[in-house]
């Protein structure tokens, strides 16, 4: 299969950039982001049973600076592929696709995602228990 | 497989295995299912974790042993790495060209989200039975 030569379609460099192209192909790059991140929540839950020495190494991860980084990451993937996977799905009811309807659902994912992790790191790092 | 004589693939084809294999419709039901159960149970997962950063040990369990919450974990572990396993698939399939690499990749995602999904829920299950 990989050495048959078909000719290949445009590929990404040759297109201007749109939003609904970042939106596109942000789904997919925080969805694999947010699959490592499926791991931290088992850590997470396994250390928590495993004991108070265990959660505690698990804590002060999360809350290193690095941890913290990463932390932020996910919080804002999270929130991207939730508020874009709802886009999806009212797609996927077959709404939304006249173009500056698609357009405009596009720009409010990318805005709603960042806003709701502005809202959730105001609050963690206002009530002062980081992670 | 049928041998349905509308079929116009080539018996080699179908053989080899480069054609349909008959499950798209399940991936993609599965994969919205999965979705909308995620919307719910992630935004409630992300309130349980911000209830609990300024708790201690004690409270974090007291949290998770609580029936409902330990339920809800559950279900969250389940269609998270159910979630990530599909679309994970479509990646590696979209970009893994070389065959045994496309398969050891798909198997090994299976494993690993197999194993975190029976780890995360005998977690729950020894803070929830108090064991």
């Amino acid at each position: 299969m990989a050495q048959t030569q078909r000719p290949l379609s445009p590929h990404l460099q040759i297109y201007k950039w749109q939003v609904q192209m970042v939106t596109s192909i942000l789904h997919r790059a925080t969805g694999i982001a947010l699959s490592v991140g499926t791991l931290i929540v088992v850590w997470g839950l396994v250390a928590l049973a495993a004991g108070e020495d265990a959660f505690h190494q698990f804590k002060i991860c999360m809350g290193s600076p690095l941890g913290m980084i990463l932390m932020i990451g996910w919080t804002w993937s999270l929130f991207y592929h939730l508020c874009n996977g709802i886009r999806h799905l009212v797609q996927d009811a077959g709404a939304g696709y006249a173009i500056a309807q698609f357009v405009r659902s596009s720009w409010l994912t990318v805005i709603g995602s960042i806003v709701l992790t502005l809202i959730v790191w105001g609050y963690v790092l206002s009530a002062g228990g980081a992670a | 497989m049928s041998t349905n004589a509308k079929d116009l693939r080539h018996p080699l084809k179908r053989a080899r295995g480069l054609g349909s294999a008959q499950f798209g419709v399940a991936h993609w039901w599965t994969q919205r299912t999965t979705a909308v159960a995620l919307v719910l149970l992630g935004l409630w997962f992300v309130i349980l974790v911000l209830g609990l950063l300024q708790g201690d040990y004690a409270t974090a369990r007291a949290a998770v042993a609580k029936p409902w919450n330990a339920v809800l974990l559950i279900a969250f572990l389940v269609s998270m790495f159910w979630h990530a396993v599909l679309g994970l698939q479509v990646v590696v399939e979209d970009y893994v060209h070389t065959r045994w690499k496309e398969i050891t990749l798909l198997v090994l995602i299976k494993f690993i989200a197999v194993l975190c999904v029976l780890g995360g829920t005998l977690a729950v299950l020894r803070i929830a039975l108090g064991a």
